[in-house]
């Protein structure tokens, strides 16, 4: 099946494919890692044991993700080197530090904290307890900074010279750190973080909503969820916008792409709606258009002349097909996570944030739609940067390492059939957990009824007692 | 290719060479015991023996494996060429030490989920440590053997790196790497599973010195000058303590395995570990591509590397001191009997 494609078109579907499986994972710890301290934070500030139980049943599922996230992860960072070794060889001395950063400030941070977040409440007691759960929130967000600047020097290069055996060198570290669409980026990546996991969490809470909409546990989280996508969603359309006004000036090309605008409209281009883009010809088929809608978007004057892919020269051209699905999957998706927003502050003001069925139907639907817009998001920006790895200077087609085609095609299989395998079972877990009602009395991580073991042998420490003395917190009362 | 040692030069790209030696160590040293246990586990009972020994790690696995990525970071990042070289050279290990650590590492939450796949879990942790060791066995192999370069990358076949000499690394650092883990063992636990290690840590102590016995004699017929590093003068009056402190590193180890001490197999195993990865140093160093490329011909410029070495310097103690927190909070034995 495999052997007539090229061993550079086989390494980039296998790095399309292990850096989209990776990104999944991040992005739902990047934001759950944040959740949990705030549940954590919280609970130690009001002691309710409704945020203890939320805080444990939640960290069971940030432990598959976390794991998965790591050992995906590392793949990456040597697939650089294995398929990519051109690229390294050239850019290494700009983005090698970058990620040597990110390892440095944020891998060891999360790793080292990981440990004691997980199986260390009853040795440390809570105070240490929750710093090491901040330490892993800040850590995955330092992560993305370091990542997300690598990536976007690859997008809008600056601050660096080339030398005599062609490798970008560093001129200027902060320019090159704080590249031209590095703070877009940041900024949409980490809200997009953000509202994947409010959107996951939004889901399970309504999922049990649904059966008992007096969960206090589903009740929290539920509220909370609703509250950070009224609150996020439309901030994300807004960094939304300026990132593509970024990119229009940076990669004008990119842009063409994802309006599907083969052709310069010197007098006001049209917003494509849908259409079927096709490169051969150039020209998006079927295309339904709002006349001159596109210019007031990136220009905000109705009759801006903007340029097209014809102004662009062939073999520069991103492959639109893919770039315009994606980025209209993105969009689409940010607009009903803009509806959902402002359906459940409706609910919220009537009252009936925990009884409206269609509300919470509407959320367990939009359970998934932050990794799929996260997703089509990458894929706009990726794709989009194509045909470059490191965009105007350096050709994908020469960054690729001098290997044989079966030799990736067998790596391309085995990442497959692994991957699927073994992160299949991982989602499988995750959504066994999240389909468990969150109980009164969340059990630990550490003692769970299913797992008799985990705790073997810990010392005897401070107990974590649920219930503090002091006034008494009805266990099932509605905190809200 | 001898590149006169000048003062100039044996700046950043020494300082970094050693900072990358440390990690990979660094890495050996903690990741090896764990992936020692993924390989000595099949030899553990089901049930409460498997469960501690998994307890004895789940903790600290992931911070382990970090300095496995800052291994691989810092050569893109200092040494962008030889990475460059080195990683297409090792495809086939490199790919199947990714997938061996992915199995290994799910495994550790993945048998908690799912108690009725248990046993599929069991193997995967196994399978995947095993794997993944005897790829960066055959690894460090094929890279002391030699890679061919073509230019500025790497100009030999997908399978060069399959070689008797390679796969007697890859089976040394199998049995080195399940030493470490039985010591580990040893340390980390009480009666029967002990005694277990105990026993296990004997026979794979005998193995281990039969390994770096014969690694070291295959070593000089690889070429690349390899013996002139270890017998020049003066280089010579260094080198030579290493054989010997191996030998007395090994009767050490034997006396304190048969004294039962608990602390001192799992330290020794780790000075055997040492004094090998000095070994190698003196056989490899200033090559970084063996035989090819020298530390300063691959190096970054002045400006990557003293602007990582601001965060190494930094971040390097400080990430020791919270991981030696970690493993300080999870200190001592892991009973089979704390959770009835």
């Amino acid at each position: 099946m495999l052997d007539h494609l090229s061993a550079l078109t086989l390494a980039r579907m296998q790095f399309a494919f292990t850096v989209s499986f990776h990104f999944i994972f991040p992005a739902f710890s990047i934001g759950l890692a944040s959740y949990l301290a705030v549940l954590e934070g919280l609970w130690l500030a009001t002691r309710k044991p409704v945020f203890l139980n939320l805080f444990k049943y939640w960290l069971k599922i940030f432990a598959l993700a976390f794991a998965m996230g790591v050992v995906s992860g590392i793949t990456l960072s040597y697939q650089f080197g294995t398929n990519w070794s051109v690229f390294s060889d050239k850019a290494g001395p700009v983005i090698g530090p970058l990620m040597a950063y990110e390892v440095l400030t944020a891998f060891f941070l999360e790793a080292g904290f990981l440990g004691v977040m997980l199986f260390g409440m009853t040795r440390v007691g809570p105070k240490l307890h929750f710093v090491a759960t901040v330490a892993v929130a800040v850590g995955t967000f330092i992560s993305a900074f370091w990542i997300l600047s690598a990536n976007s020097w690859m997008q809008t290069p600056q601050g660096f010279a080339v030398n005599a055996a062609g490798q970008f060198v560093p001129a200027d570290w902060l320019a090159i750190i704080f590249n031209p669409s590095f703070p877009y980026r940041l900024t949409h990546t980490v809200l997009a973080a953000y509202l994947t996991t409010a959107l996951a969490v939004g889901a399970v809470g309504a999922f049990h909503l649904l059966k008992d909409k007096t969960n206090p546990g589903a009740r929290v989280m539920f509220n909370m969820a609703m509250g950070m996508v009224a609150a996020t969603a439309p901030i994300q359309i807004l960094a939304g916008d300026q990132h593509g006004l970024n990119t229009l000036e940076h990669q004008p090309a990119k842009v063409m792409a994802m309006e599907g605008h083969y052709h310069s409209h010197p007098d006001g281009a049209p917003l494509v709606l849908f259409g079927l883009p096709d490169q051969q010809a150039g020209k998006v088929r079927a295309a339904v258009e709002i006349p001159k809608a596109s210019s007031l978007i990136l220009k905000h004057d109705l009759n801006a002349p903007l340029k097209g892919l014809d102004s662009v020269p062939r073999a520069d051209w991103p492959y639109v097909p893919i770039v315009f699905w994606s980025f209209r999957t993105m969009v689409g998706l940010g607009l009903l996570m803009l509806l959902l927003g402002l359906v459940s502050l409706a609910a919220r003001l009537r009252g009936g944030l925990y009884a409206w069925r269609p509300l919470h139907r509407f959320a367990v639907a939009m359970g998934p739609a932050g990794f799929v817009a996260v997703l089509a998001g990458w894929v706009t920006t990726e794709v989009g940067r194509q045909p470059y790895t490191v965009y105007g200077l350096l050709r994908t087609a020469h960054s690729a390492a001098p290997l044989d085609a079966p030799a990736v095609a067998a790596s391309l299989l085995a990442f497959v059939v692994v991957y699927f395998t073994v992160f299949t079972a991982g989602a499988g877990y995750i959504l066994v957990l999240m389909r468990k009602a969150p109980a009164t009395l969340e059990p630990e991580l550490e003692s769970a009824a299913d797992q008799p073991i985990r705790t073997a042998g810990l010392m005897p420490g401070p107990a974590i007692d649920p219930h503090p003395p002091g006034p008494k917190s009805p266990v099932a009362g509605d905190p809200s | 290719m001898s590149p006169a040692f000048d003062l100039s030069a044996a700046d950043l790209a020494t300082i970094w060479a050693g900072l990358i030696a440390f990690a990979v160590f660094a890495y050996v040293v903690m990741d090896g015991f764990d992936l020692g246990i993924g390989i000595l586990f099949p030899t553990l009972k089901p049930g409460p023996e498997r469960d501690g020994a998994m307890n004895s790690v789940a903790p600290v696995w992931d911070g382990n494996e970090t300095w496995l990525v800052l291994g691989g970071g810092g050569l893109m990042a200092a040494f962008p060429l030889a990475y460059a070289i080195v990683l297409p050279a090792l495809y086939a290990p490199i790919i199947a030490m990714l997938l061996g650590l992915i199995f290994r590492g799910v495994a550790f939450e993945f048998r908690w989920r799912d108690p009725r796949h248990r046993a599929f879990w069991d193997l995967a942790f196994t399978a995947g440590s095993v794997v993944g060791t005897l790829a960066q066995g055959i690894t460090l192999g094929a890279l002391l053997q030699g890679v061919k370069v073509a230019g500025r990358g790497y100009g030999g076949g997908w399978w060069d790196w399959l070689t008797p000499f390679s796969l007697l690394t890859g089976a040394s650092l199998l049995v080195g790497y399940a030493l470490l883990g039985a010591t580990w063992l040893v340390m980390k636990t009480e009666g029967e599973t002990q005694a277990h290690a105990r026993r296990m840590a004997g026979r794979l102590g005998a193995g281990v010195v039969a390994c770096i016995a014969l690694v070291s004699a295959a070593t000089p017929f690889l070429g690349h000058r390899y013996v002139e590093h270890w017998f020049a003068m003066p280089n010579v009056l260094f080198t030579a303590q290493i054989p010997l402190l191996v030998a007395v590193g090994t009767g050490l180890f034997f006396y304190s395995l048969r004294k039962r001490h608990e602390r001192a197999p799992f330290l020794l195993a780790l000075g055997l570990f040492a004094l090998s990865f000095a070994g190698l140093g003196v056989s490899v160093f200033p090559d970084i591509v063996p035989g090819a490329v020298t530390i300063w011909q691959a190096a970054s410029p002045a400006a990557s590397q003293g602007f990582m070495l601001v965060g190494a310097a930094i971040m390097i103690p400080i990430i020791l001191t919270y991981t030696g927190y970690a493993y300080w909070v999870f200190r001592g034995k892991v009973g089979t009997d704390g959770y009835h």
